[in-house]
């Protein structure tokens, strides 16, 4: 816990300083450790990220109307992929005044059953995810309380919440602030009202925030989700009020991923620790059996006898010297790659279809087949979108995704970005300065599937870079770079003959006109004359 | 242009030219007849140009001056070259229009003119710069200058004082006007652009080119030139291709010697003095035109500075740098011992002395004692 850390290390500094000053006049404000001791005292998870925020997307106006916003809208597309539902996703921003806003996201996923909604929306690190390893938008059960939070943090007002679970249900209507000491819900209003919508769930929340059009807009946020999301429909309403539709452009919902056990390859010594005590295994041999992939009778075996641990041990009686030999074994021990069924690609056709959003005259799109990186299986997948209505001028737009979520921010922290910029853009007929994005009319999409996405940071806005991510990285965007350095040369060659046409259509009455002004041709001859040099340079073309 | 005409103005006009503006009409139509025939035979018809890149250039001693070597390169026709090439013929057409009305363009001018082309216009001046020097190092071979071409540069030439009468002509009537360079008082003759058509009557004896606008201010206003029985040019930095031109066709006529006084410092050793005499590496195609090989180095000389005990200046870094080039490089100063000698002594002194330095002995100095001193023994001076 930093920050409370650091204030101690202030309070105390200049008390010590006084203290070897003044030894005799002993200073009121030394402190014992009795007096520390009626100090310390347990810290609330939500007053830790209150102040925090930064560490959740929340550190500045802009970013936190952007973070809000993301954070509702990865709930309902999670919620409705796991319930096996075509996303229909409405999201609507109203600005309040200069610098509030209150944003709704409504989707026509599963709903959320009546006891449950105050703890999804009013505590923090509660949800349904964490506990699991699959490829899923969210991860621990923070985002939308802590935007609820950082929203009645800044407005005083609480989250409204309508959900409804099916069509003979009752729509229930909550109002709920956080109790933010105690990590508890507090909640203000709990009705039933009539929604004309058979299933689904409403967030609304007002809070303080900037609105900016172009690059980290909520605009390009959208935008992004729906070219990543090819099998959602996406209404959004921005805050000047300009109403888009992003169209479903398949029908194909995406595989479910199932859900892994973690692989030994992956694990830390802490989290190692904690499995070993939860487990309800008997012996550790059945626990390393039971509670990791790939981790076969013989493998258990072969660990315990390397970290020279008796396999029929119980796994909570473990010292923690034990376990950390047990830690150190593991790498010695050859384990199969963990198993790839609990990726969900969005794979390569949809990719080409999401990328229509943007307008482009050339497409294309690979999806690599899954890697590991430190026993996390991933899968890297990246799609070229250029020319059309593309802007010419100016450097390529990079599209990061992390789980079908857009990365908006800390661009040249993240993997994606670095393995761009690894590759040599000129040999594919864009031109790249150096340190710098390659030139031109292009789009490059990346997208990384994982089961657990190693961020940089809680806010999730850059990936960390593994040698097997970038590598894989590459991989898919030089396959798509040497489709796109066909297209241009191909588009080259073509403009290059129209202009060789043109050229001699242009300039050989001109040379006909000047070689009689000197000498002295009549029209005839120099009509002749242009004929002529004209089969000459038709032939020479061809050749 | 055959037809006699009794006006005697109009035939003087003529006399002078005629010769060299049948030449260059012939030539041109020469040119556009070979690329005319090319097309009618089925071939991809081209234009020999020399190449002018420094590796084409050479010293030549016996002329005394850098030359163009013979490399040519052959600009064909293809559908890349096509607008080039468009450009150049328009460009020649235009350079006879000039020579049949008696007119000139600048090259600026020849670019705006080039916005009646249509498609062939050139979008920079610098284009029709580039294909303009073409067409000068094409005719450069017939001895044809680019003032001869009609085409002139914007520069200005130098001013002239001295015993010297120069011969021109009223640009409107062609009448023969002489120009007596003794009476402009306290102000000079110009130099005009072209300098061709020029006739001269003189006594003097020599030329003397000067490189400051202040030392030759002193000389004209000291009527020097009276004292001396000389023709005094300022030449203000590099000599223009008019002054160069000026200079030589002034010299040959009137069979005198041409003095160059100069600052001594690397500068005015190696740029100025020597585009004056041997012409520069990248205008190779019109130094035999533009440059003066017999002219002679007056001063002032690594030497005078010791002798004369000249206030000096320590050589810069440039000033190093261009001296040492000069020894290694070049094939004017390699040819001649002498300046490898004076040029060794400067970088060993490590100092430059301006002409003006003169002035610690008194204003008049240079006039009272140092030229008549030099003058006395001109075969002393640097070659």
């Amino acid at each position: 816990m930093p920050a409370p850390l650091g204030e101690q290390l202030a309070e105390v500094a200049p008390s010590a300083t006084s203290a070897r000053r003044g030894r005799k006049k002993a200073s009121p404000r030394l402190e014992t450790a009795q007096s520390l001791a009626r100090k310390q005292r347990e810290i609330s998870v939500s007053e830790f990220f209150l102040k925090n925020r930064h560490l959740l997307g929340f550190d500045n106006p802009q970013k936190a109307l952007l973070t809000a916003v993301k954070e509702a809208v990865d709930n309902s597309l999670d919620a409705c992929e796991q319930a096996g539902i075509l996303p229909d996703l409405g999201i609507e921003i109203e600005q309040l005044s200069e610098e509030r806003f209150r944003i709704a996201v409504e989707d026509n996923g599963p709903g959320i059953v009546r006891h449950q909604i105050p703890k999804v929306f009013g505590k923090l690190l509660y949800g349904s995810k964490f506990h699991t390893l699959r490829q899923q938008r969210g991860q621990q059960g923070i985002g939308i309380s802590a935007a609820g939070m950082y929203g009645q943090l800044t407005t005083g007002k609480p989250v409204v919440i309508t959900s409804r679970t099916g069509p003979t249900r009752e729509a229930h209507h909550f109002r709920i602030v956080i109790d933010t000491t105690r990590n508890r819900p507090k909640v203000l209003e709990d009705s039933t009202i009539a929604w004309d919508k058979p299933h689904g769930t409403r967030v609304e929340l007002e809070l303080e925030g900037v609105y900016r059009k172009g690059a980290r807009s909520v605009d390009q946020y959208v935008a992004q989700t729906a070219i990543a999301n090819p099998h959602a429909r996406i209404f959004y309403r921005s805050p000047k009020g300009e109403e888009i539709i992003y169209e479903r452009v398949t029908d194909q919902l995406p595989p479910r991923p199932l859900e892994i056990k973690p692989h030994p390859y992956g694990v830390e010594l802490g989290a190692l620790m904690q499995m070993l005590r939860q487990t309800s295994s008997r012996t550790l041999k059945a626990a390393l059996q039971s509670d990791f992939s790939r981790v076969s009778s013989r493998v258990a075996e072969e660990i315990c006898t390397r970290a020279g641990i008796d396999p029929g041990r119980s796994p909570a009686r473990l010292t923690p010297q034990e376990i950390e030999r047990l830690f150190r074994a593991i790498p010695q021990v050859k384990i199969m790659a963990p198993p790839t069924n609990c990726l969900s690609p969005i794979g390569e056709e949809q990719i080409l279809a999401g990328l229509q959003h943007v307008g482009a005259e050339f497409y294309t799109s690979v999806t690599r087949p899954p890697a590991v990186y430190r026993g996390n299986p991933f899968q890297i997948e990246a799609g070229i979108a250029y020319g059309g209505d593309l802007p010419v001028d100016g450097l390529v737009e990079l599209m990061r995704f992390a789980n079908r979520v857009p990365l908006l921010y800390q661009q040249s922290a993240c993997a994606i970005f670095k393995a761009v910029m690894s590759v040599d853009w000129r040999n594919y007929g864009l031109s790249q300065a150096k340190g710098a994005l390659p030139n031109g009319p292009c789009v490059i999409f990346v997208h990384m599937a994982s089961a657990w996405v190693p961020f940089t940071s809680e806010s999730k806005e850059a990936i960390a870079s593994y040698p097997e991510i970038l590598k894989e990285i590459r991989l898919a965007l030089q396959e798509c770079g040497r489709r796109l350095g066909a297209h241009i040369r191909r588009g080259r060659r073509l403009a290059e003959e129209r202009k060789r046409r043109s050229y001699i259509e242009q300039y050989l009455p001109i040379i006909g006109e000047s070689l009689q002004n000197l000498l002295g041709l009549s029209d005839r001859q120099r009509r002749q004359t242009v004929t002529s040099l004209q089969t000459i340079l038709e032939r020479s073309r061809r050749r | 242009m055959s037809k006699k005409t009794n006006k005697r103005k109009s035939s003087a006009r003529r006399n002078g030219r005629n010769g060299i503006d049948r030449l260059t009409i012939e030539k041109i139509k020469e040119a556009a007849a070979g690329i005319h025939q090319s097309i009618l035979r089925g071939r991809k018809p081209g234009m020999k140009f020399p190449v002018r890149a420094l590796s084409n250039v050479h010293y030549s001693p016996s002329k005394g001056f850098f030359e163009l070597g013979r490399r040519k390169k052959e600009r064909t026709l293809t559908v890349t070259t096509i607008k080039t090439f468009a450009q150049t013929l328009k460009l020649m057409e235009l350079s006879k229009e000039l020579v049949e009305t008696d007119d000139f363009a600048t090259k600026r001018d020849a670019y705006y003119q080039s916005k009646n082309w249509g498609e062939a216009r050139f979008d920079e001046q610098s284009e029709s710069d580039a294909v303009m020097d073409d067409i000068e190092a094409l005719f450069s071979l017939y001895g044809i200058s680019r003032e001869q071409l009609r085409f002139y540069p914007e520069e200005h030439g130098g001013a002239v004082a001295g015993e010297l009468i120069v011969i021109d002509r009223d640009p409107e009537t062609g009448e023969r006007i002489e120009i007596d360079c003794t009476r402009f008082g306290t102000g000079s003759y110009s130099i005009p652009h072209s300098v061709e058509h020029l006739e001269f009557k003189t006594k003097a004896k020599f030329i003397l080119a000067i490189e400051t606008g202040g030392m030759y201010q002193r000389l004209q206003n000291q009527k020097f030139w009276k004292k001396a029985n000389c023709i005094l040019v300022e030449m203000g930095g590099v000599p223009t291709r008019a002054t160069r031109r000026f200079v030589r066709r002034l010299s040959e006529s009137a069979r005198i010697p041409v003095y160059a006084f100069v600052d001594c410092d690397p500068y005015g050793i190696s740029n100025i003095y020597r585009t004056l005499k041997v012409g520069s590496g990248n205008a190779a195609h019109i130094n035999k035109f533009f440059c003066v090989p017999h002219a002679r180095f007056l001063g002032v000389t690594p030497q005078d500075i010791i002798d004369y005990d000249l206030p000096t200046h320590p050589l810069k870094e440039v000033d190093i740098k261009r001296a040492k080039d000069a020894l290694k490089n070049d094939p004017f100063f390699q040819q001649h011992k002498e300046w490898v000698k004076a040029l060794k002594q400067l970088l060993k002194m490590g100092v430059r002395a301006e002409q003006q330095a003169l002035a610690k002995w008194g204003l008049n100095y240079v006039i009272e004692e140092y030229l008549p001193a030099k003058l006395k023994n001109p075969k002393k001076f640097l070659p």
